[in-house]
């Protein structure tokens, strides 16, 4: 037991410290995962939008789809990515394979799905309520969109939160397209897992206790924004 | 009103967001070398690596996995240069022309851990072969890497020479499928055997009950080599400067580098690029 004691203390020396080796991977940590996001989001909640708000042939397929990629294993995932941007795979001349484009390719990729797939369900109740007073005003379909993305937005945020999450947490996919380089490719959840092979437990779930605090501090972030734009 | 403020948000956060995306590091003059858990975890590259680069300016990039996919990222052309330890397989991928010459390096040993309890009593013995027996007879838990990996063929041709087929045992010998640390991780936690490089040993902290039992046996020899991807099968091959690298490995100042890195006075490589057919 006495390893949790000790992790926490890791921690709080790792923090104090201001560890530049942390400081770091911490800050590619969120490079990486927040540009994953974004992009997600970017595609995800007019993709999931869209898929609620418009009948087209396919659609309960892709809905389908979207729902069984959500649960997509990053391992499977980040072993696609690395085939197609490996110098013998299709976008090999691209020389993006061991890079953090690479991480941030392959955790979007991780992240659509589940943005998508939920924003599609949101969007489909909000649609109930005022999908005849969309049709009565005669919204075209971007405006249709962007005034049902607006009105959802802070069950969006959640979403995009969850997104966040997933994304931050994964260490299958980046592991495989990122390759744990020192200071190139290296983030939180694979310095975890060296860690753990280097038999440093404690370092390791003191590293753990730090991802966490980062991503309470990035949801508290967010808790804050919804408080203050609702009041 | 609320899709404006919608809008503004997402621009924000994107600004945000494309203003921190900038380039890790200032040094464009990089090369990706392929090389084996070994020699990350235990530190050595740690030590020996800000040495070639403040030297040279090239910085080296490390992707650590076991030496098969090692060999697997250099052969798709996903590296410039290959240090591993598994000298067939290394031969074979120099026949096979993926690089024009393989060097000699380092050496270390291979030692058999186990619990302290020893149920196998191989402990202090010098004939790895008996102790493997030992082991399959007493049906002692014994914790293999299984991941193709330097280690892990060593392993096996060992138990060949032993003349025991460990997989058909009841459930005593666990292929894990994992690096050196996860291994040694798993025989802590079940009080196991396991074979590991002594490099990785000194510098594991989560040893548990483990100790060292078998040591010391010639056919527990561990030899490091090193090669350039040849850059007639890619193009992108950064052939000077991985060059570079390969020649300051073997030269007497990497060669020198390798014999200083010690933990609590124990040396963890051994140089020997002089030394002939190593």
């Amino acid at each position: 037991m006495h390893e949790f004691g000790l992790a926490f203390v890791t921690a709080f020396h790792l923090i104090a410290d201001f560890d530049p080796g942390l400081v770091g991977i911490v800050g590619l940590s969120l490079r990486v995962s927040l540009t994953a996001v974004l992009l997600s989001a970017l595609i995800g909640l007019p993709l999931g939008a869209a898929v609620a708000a418009f009948r087209f042939p396919g659609r309960r397929a892709v809905t389908l789809f979207l729902n069984t990629a959500m649960g997509l294993p990053p391992v499977v995932v980040g072993l696609i990515v690395y085939l197609i941007l490996s110098r013998s795979g299709p976008l090999g001349v691209l020389g993006l394979l061991f890079t953090p484009t690479a991480m941030i390719v392959a955790q979007t990729l991780l992240i659509v799905p589940i943005v998508a797939a939920l924003t599609r369900q949101i969007v489909e109740d909000l649609l109930v309520e005022y999908g005849d007073l969309l049709r009565v005003m005669g919204t075209g379909p971007v405006t249709t969109l962007f005034t049902l993305l607006s009105e959802a937005r802070w069950s969006l945020l959640t979403i995009v939160l969850a997104g966040f999450g997933r994304a931050s947490a994964e260490v299958g996919a980046v592991m495989i397209v990122g390759g744990n380089i020192d200071r190139v490719t290296r983030v939180m959840t694979t310095s975890i897992a060296l860690e753990t092979s280097k038999g440093d437990l404690p370092l390791a779930l003191g590293l753990g206790v730090i991802l966490m605090t980062l991503s309470l501090s990035v949801n508290f972030a967010a808790a804050m924004v919804r408080e203050t734009r609702r009041a | 009103m609320l899709r404006r403020s919608f809008v503004l948000g997402c621009a924000a956060a994107a600004a945000l967001l494309l203003g921190s995306v900038q380039p890790t590091t200032a040094a464009d003059r990089f090369i990706t070398v392929a090389s084996t858990t070994s020699t990350e975890d235990s530190g050595l590259f740690k030590s020996i690596l800000p040495k070639f680069t403040e030297k040279t300016g090239i910085e080296v990039r490390v992707v650590a996995k076991g030496t098969g996919q090692a060999i697997d990222i250099a052969k798709r052309g996903d590296a410039d240069v290959l240090f591993v330890h598994h000298k067939p397989s290394e031969d074979k991928f120099v026949a096979e022309g993926f690089s024009t010459e393989r060097k000699p390096v380092m050496y270390n040993d291979f030692v058999i851990v186990g619990p302290k309890a020893d149920p196998a009593k191989v402990g202090g013995s010098k004939d790895v072969s008996a102790a493997l027996k030992s082991i399959a007879a007493a049906k002692a838990p014994f914790v293999s890497r299984g991941d193709d990996s330097g280690t892990h063929k060593s392993e096996q041709a060992l138990w060949k020479t032993a003349g025991v087929d460990p997989t058909t045992g009841d459930g005593w010998y666990r292929a894990i499928g994992q690096g050196m640390g996860a291994t040694l991780n798993t025989a802590a936690a079940v009080s196991g055997y396991a074979m590991t490089d002594r490099a990785t040993w000194l510098s594991f902290k989560n040893r548990g009950d483990l100790d060292i039992l078998v040591e010391g046996d010639k056919r527990l020899f561990n030899q490091y080599g090193v090669m350039l991807v040849n850059p007639a099968k890619f193009s992108h091959v950064k052939a000077a400067d991985g060059q570079a690298f390969v020649d300051w490995l073997v030269s007497a100042e990497g060669q020198q580098a390798i014999a200083d890195y010690k933990i609590n006075g124990n040396s963890l490589f051994f140089p020997n690029a002089n030394e002939p057919g190593a």
